[in-house]
């Protein structure tokens, strides 16, 4: 079919292609298995491979330990919980923007687009303040809040751009079949929502994950400080030292379980990104 | 045609013989539910943004310092004067826009590259070019700010060393330490993490391209270029136009890199970083809230200027017609 000098273009593209996205993140995997020792010498790759770094932050022992799995608890727990929120609320509000035909539909997707644009830092002034009064301030409560404006309203562009594409009449064939209307949601609609539900929670567990300033603004102890927050506070062995190894090896960490869903579903994160986006 | 009606679905406009009185009976219901379902999102989206940003207009008006909670005086539009005489301000909002400029011209080239290779390229290799750009959308901002930084870090980095043949670089060139370098190190972060979004939103513009009339103007004998320019770009305006005015709005609001790299060191200090230096660093709350409020305005800013000037249709770009 292809030419040998098209597979040949082709070969040079892709390897230009892979080599632009991953190298950094190459860059800095090869960073973290250095000897602290090497870490200065200006090679990519270490001499010898070394797991010091990463002793640092899980071993029993490691110094940034109790900085890094603190904020891997709390990384994990207050995106999970924001993206599920969010996820809940946008599939209920999805449906009815999909299926139902009511004044103050646009008002709902204007709003979340409006949502989706504003200036973060907009509002972690005030949120700090206020934060800081009730005793939000540095809970995992006081993060999962101000999340939903990040995960909120993509979930609910995602979502009923998803459900738009949903046959909706399945579900009164199946009743005319003699299913009870539950029987027939479940049997007809849940499987054929599921997956845009589930791509939406993956993007917005992203984005969630992605947070950095509230993560920084409204924490001050590991109580509740996110990674990426954590990672501007790390500091080295000795105050000689920088912390360039212990950053790398927790970066990686968390770069490892992206790098996992990116390559366990980058079809449906493709379709995600793309169909809530640019839809004539 | 009766048995019709019965069995549509609730989305769908009732044709005029049902009776009118029905319709609206129905249609009152059919509102209810739905603004019952879509009622508590829409309530959420409101309390996280609209009630912060009123609050901060209303503390905008004050004097109100945390290291002096009780000191607070009322001064009217007094933050806002002192805010924009200031050269800080001018200097930041400049680097801003210079950053948000050409990361998004830049990404806008090489996501279109990028759409480009994917649109042609056969199933197999798609999967793979796909995962690949996948991974630095989904890397946290921060951790590529520390990959790029350590990469061209005076100690730790090996740019330096590779490209010492490039005249301006070479082993003691820190590229922290001015304005111009310090810039483009932050700009290439920002660009690698970012160009994928763009270039899939690009891709999803091409695939609707009707491909008719790409044939019809290769039989017609135009050069690539010539498709390229009159018949794809044009069929894509609306995936172009919004691409950009995401990504300028999101690069307008940059502050993760800045602040791993340099944390505004030598003249790279973004508008975001002076909020945050502002508020929650010397606990300025009515300066900050000023700040706060005048970047909300050029976001909005923006987005006029791209809806009305560029006429980018966001809801109907964006799927809702």
């Amino acid at each position: 079919m292809m030419t040998t000098r098209q597979r040949v273009a082709w070969g040079v593209i892709l390897v230009l292609v892979m080599v632009w996205a991953l190298f950094p993140v190459v860059s800095i995997f090869a960073t973290s298995f250095k000897l602290p020792s090497e870490l200065n010498i200006g090679t990519f790759w270490p001499k010898t491979w070394t797991t010091t770094n990463y002793e640092q932050i899980l071993g029993p022992d490691g110094s940034a330990r109790d900085l890094f799995l603190p904020a891997l608890r709390n990384s994990i727990g207050i995106s999970l919980i924001s993206t599920a929120v969010a996820v809940v609320l946008a599939t209920i509000a999805a449906y009815a923007i999909a299926r139902l035909d009511f004044p103050g539909k646009r008002l709902v997707l204007t709003t979340a687009l409006g949502v989706s644009i504003f200036p973060v830092i907009s509002i972690v002034t005030p949120l700090f303040n206020v934060w800081r009064n009730i005793g939000l301030y540095d809970t995992w409560l006081g993060l999962i809040i101000p999340y939903l404006s990040l995960t909120l309203p993509i979930s609910i562009w995602t979502l009923a751009a998803f459900f738009r594409q949903i046959p909706w009449e399945l579900e009164q064939a199946a009743q005319v079949d003699g299913a009870t209307s539950w029987q027939a949601f479940r049997k007809a609609i849940v499987p054929l929502a599921a997956p845009g539900v589930f791509t939406t929670a993956l993007i917005a567990f992203f984005i969630a994950w992605n947070d950095f300033v509230y993560g920084i603004s409204l924490t001050s102890t590991s109580a509740a400080r996110p990674v990426p927050a954590a990672l501007a506070f790390f500091t080295g062995a000795s105050q000689f030292e920088e912390p360039t190894g212990a950053i790398s090896a927790a970066a990686v960490v968390v770069t490892i379980p992206v790098v996992i869903l990116v390559l366990l579903f980058q079809r449906q994160i493709v379709s995600g990104l793309t169909q809530g986006a640019v839809k004539g | 045609m009766s048995a019709d009606v019965e069995t549509r679905a609730p989305g769908t406009k009732e044709p005029g013989r049902a009776g009118k009185a029905v319709r609206s009976d129905r249609a009152k219901a059919e509102a209810r539910l739905g603004w019952w379902l879509a009622g508590p999102a829409f309530v959420v989206m409101l309390a996280v943004t609209l009630y912060p940003i009123l609050q901060a207009l209303y503390d905008s008006l004050f004097q109100y310092r945390l290291t002096a909670p009780d000191d607070q005086k009322f001064v009217g539009l007094g933050n806002y004067q002192t805010v924009l005489t200031d050269r800080v301000f001018w200097g930041a909002l400049l680097v801003t826009l210079l950053i948000t400029v050409v990361t998004v011209v830049i990404e806008l080239v090489l996501g279109f590259a990028l759409a480009l290779v994917m649109h042609r390229a056969i199933k197999s290799l798609r999967g793979i070019l796909r995962t690949a750009i996948l991974v630095p959308y989904g890397i946290i901002t921060v951790v590529s700010a520390f990959a790029w930084f350590y990469m061209f870090d005076i100690q730790s980095g090996f740019v330096n060393h590779w490209f010492d043949w490039v005249p301006g670089i070479s082993p003691d060139l820190n590229w922290f330490a001015q304005q111009g370098t310090s810039l483009f190190v932050i700009c290439a972060s920002e660009i690698w993490k970012t160009t994928p979004f763009i270039s899939l939103l690009l891709l999803a513009g091409l695939a609707q391209v009707p491909t008719e009339l790409e044939e019809a103007a290769e039989v017609d004998g135009a050069t690539w270029w010539q498709r390229f320019a009159r018949v794809i770009v044009p069929n894509m305006k609306a995936a172009i136009m919004v691409a950009v005015l995401f990504r300028a709005l999101d690069a307008f609001r940059i502050f993760d890199n800045v602040f791993i790299m340099t944390n505004g060191a030598n003249g790279t200090t973004v508008l975001s970083l002076l909020a945050y230096r502002t508020s929650i660093g010397r606990l300025e709350i009515g300066l900050g809230s000023a700040i706060s409020v005048l970047l909300f305005l050029c976001v909005i800013l923006i987005c006029f200027i791209a809806i009305k000037l560029f006429k980018v249709d966001l809801a109907s770009a964006r799927g809702e017609g």
